[in-house]
């Protein structure tokens, strides 16, 4: 509907017509204005080009400064072919050039001739655009500044009259927004790009001064230059809208997949692996890209301060083989120096290298590189932006990140957590004379993770994650826990021995209880077995008592058989 | 500094135009369409050359609104243009050629004459 009040006519220009809501306002000149080398020309050139291109708009580039061979050669390094365009009668280029020293003013004049020629271009191709780049030449040129400026005037009447879209560039001034006051003329919509070095590196930005009748973002959007021309990546434009996905990726170790609702990351989540120097962060960051590849997931590694050679050699030693990985093309290393170029270019880089490779993972290691000076906002855009890009591709991502001593271990350097889904924090921990690692889960959005730290042990076949021990001193890790270990082990093997000897004296009394149960058996087999002797001793009395009396009974002939039976009987 | 480089400049092409005196002075002016701006200069490049020229200039009139193409090949700006095609190097006065002397010093006819 707001094109219904004011038609625009889009550039094709990446992230350009988002910004301004369309494009440039139809019918009506555009002023772009900045300092040298900040890419006025390529703009109005793009909007030229695409104009016929992709929209059906032929299009005239009045240069003032460039010849047509030079403009033809520039822009060839983009793609563009100019001189097919020129033939095909889509676009007409003409170069005005202005000598100082070659004129000479000799009474009333007016600009006419300009007119003329830029008129006759338009009706040569029936132009729609029109760019007048950089119209600032003819004050130099020609020294009547009143006549110019009454000229100018008209120029741009007339081009409204014409019913084109015009770009007129402009140097940017001292105080002005152009170094001769163009702004005055050209009053519908005002761009600015600047092209600012920060700490040695440039960004080059673009702004929406004005625009008349329309809505547009205000913000100062970096933008590029690269071999497909410019382009611009609003924050805004990109929105909270990406898909999301419930399935769930290992983090490749196995350990931490546990801390992780034993599934770990999710897919398409953002991941970051915070630390100290030194704590492992990259470790955990090739167990995620080895495991990705061994899922048959393509996985892009962009690090900014190893050679990818020595990556994995130093990822071999604790038995993390990325070269096979490498070898079968799952796996793609993109190694720059943070420094190497802007911010911009590095995003620019970012989205070319994952368009390329479309990689189900990326890997940033470390993202803090990036922060040089305090152009942490900067940092935090083009993070925010990478993160969104990745997440509306659903592709997975995991950021390390550097953390001073100094600092709080939750703070980031460049204050992104809030984009974070998981993070993990590392860090190490001095106690007794040694320096040991742990790790646990500060947050994992949508998810109930475990809250435990964890000893953080990097052996030769990888990263491992043992139970950390809680002493009365804090955490007990390295030598402590070992200790710690030790000591338990020693009451377990106490309390074993412990229950060796309990049931070894049982068994003592046991068979002591035995003993004397033989023994008193014994004696009382003793004692029985004497009492039968006795018994037989005494009826062997008994016998021979009787024998005797019987024999006495027998020697005195008397009747021996009562006496005999009442005795015995009794 | 710029007059005293032109007058050294001048020497050197002075001789030039003598020593091929009958060379005939091509000029060119460009107009659009029949304004008072462009009826002076006509007025005025006439009286100029039947004073210091007479017998050895041809003057060609080119109206750009007839022909807008022309304007392209000798860099028409501002209207009108008197461009001096011959004797060389092209020399370009724009204005109604009202101020003589400027057109003079612009036709490099002025200094040693």
């Amino acid at each position: 509907m707001l094109n219904k009040n004011l038609p625009k006519s889009p550039t094709g220009i990446q992230g350009f017509d988002e910004i301004t809501g369309g494009g440039l306002p139809t019918g009506r000149p555009t002023l772009i204005c900045g300092g040298a080398g900040c890419g006025k020309t390529l703009l109005g050139m793009e909007f030229i080009v695409r104009g016929a291109i992709q929209f059906n708009e032929p299009g005239v580039f009045m240069s003032f400064e460039e010849t047509n061979e030079e403009l033809t050669k520039n822009v060839a390094s983009l793609g563009f072919d100019l001189k097919n365009l020129v033939k095909l009668k889509k676009i007409a280029l003409d170069h005005v050039h202005v000598e100082r020293n070659e004129i000479e003013e000799t009474g009333e004049y007016d600009l006419e001739g300009l007119f003329i020629r830029l008129g006759y271009a338009i009706d040569s191709v029936g132009a729609k655009r029109v760019v007048l780049d950089t119209i600032e030449s003819l004050f130099a040129g020609l020294p009547n500044q009143l006549i110019l400026r009454a000229e100018l005037r008209r120029l741009f009447r007339w081009l409204k009259d014409k019913g084109v879209t015009a770009i007129i560039t402009g140097e940017r001034g001292e105080d002005t927004l152009t170094r001769q006051g163009l702004e005055e003329y050209v009053s519908d919509c005002v761009i600015m790009l600047d092209h600012r070095v920060t700490e040695q590196t440039s960004t080059r930005r673009l702004r929406v001064v004005k625009y008349r009748g329309s809505m547009h973002g205000t913000n100062e959007y970096p933008f590029l230059i690269d071999e497909n021309g410019f382009s611009i990546l609003p924050v805004t434009s990109l929105g909270l809208k990406h898909g999301i996905s419930n399935e769930r990726i290992s983090s490749g170790i196995t350990a931490l997949d546990k801390m992780l609702e034993g599934k770990g990351y999710f897919r398409g989540s953002t991941v970051l692996v915070s630390g100290t120097a030194g704590v492992g962060k990259t470790s955990v960051a090739a167990h995620f890209a080895e495991e990705a590849c061994k899922r048959g997931e393509r996985v892009l590694f962009f690090c900014f301060e190893e050679s990818p050679r020595q990556l994995m050699r130093n990822m071999l030693s604790i038995g993390i083989k990325l070269e096979t990985w490498v070898q079968q093309g799952l796996l793609q290393f993109q190694a720059t120096r943070p420094t190497f170029y802007g911010l911009e270019m590095h995003l620019a880089a970012t989205h070319k290298a994952v368009n390329n490779f479309k990689p189900d993972v990326v890997i940033l290691d470390p993202i803090n590189t990036f922060v040089i000076g305090d152009k942490e906002i900067e940092v935090k855009m083009m993070l925010m932006r990478i993160v969104d890009y990745l997440k509306s591709n659903q592709i997975t991502a995991l950021f390390t990140s550097l953390t001073s001593n100094q600092s709080a271990l939750e703070h980031t350097d460049v204050a992104i957590s809030s984009l974070i889904d998981t993070w993990l924090l590392l860090r190490d921990i001095e106690l007794s004379g040694e320096r040991n690692r742990v790790m646990y889960v500060l947050k994992s959005r949508g998810m109930a993770h475990s809250n435990q730290i964890r000893e953080f042990i990097i052996t030769d076949h990888g990263v491992e994650l043992r139970k950390a021990y809680i002493g009365a001193s804090g955490v007990l890790t390295g030598s402590a826990r070992i200790a710690q270990e030790a000591n338990e082990n020693a009451e377990l093997l106490t309390r074993k021995q412990d229950i060796e000897r309990k049931k070894r004296e049982i068994e003592r009394k046991r068979k002591a209880l035995e003993d004397q149960i033989a023994a008193l058996h014994n004696e009382f087999e003793l004692e029985e077995s004497e009492a039968i002797k006795m018994i037989e001793i005494e009826q062997d009395t008994i016998k021979r008592l009787k024998q005797d009396k019987i024999e006495m009974a027998e020697s005195r002939k008397a009747g021996i058989e009562n006496i005999t039976t009442d005795k015995l009987n009794k | 500094m710029k007059p005293k480089k032109k007058n050294s400049y001048k020497k050197i092409k002075k001789e030039k135009p003598d020593n091929k005196a009958n060379d005939m002075w091509t000029l060119r002016l460009y107009v659009a369409g029949q304004t008072p701006k462009a009826l002076t200069a006509f007025t005025n490049l006439k009286k100029i050359c039947e004073e210091q020229l007479k017998g050895k200039y041809s003057i060609e009139v080119i109206d750009l609104l007839i022909n807008p193409q022309l304007g392209t090949d000798d860099q028409i700006l501002a209207l009108p243009t008197l461009v001096r095609k011959l004797p060389v190097p092209v020399r370009k006065i724009i204005g109604d050629l009202s101020n003589t002397e400027r057109v003079l010093v612009g036709l490099d006819l002025l200094p040693g004459s």
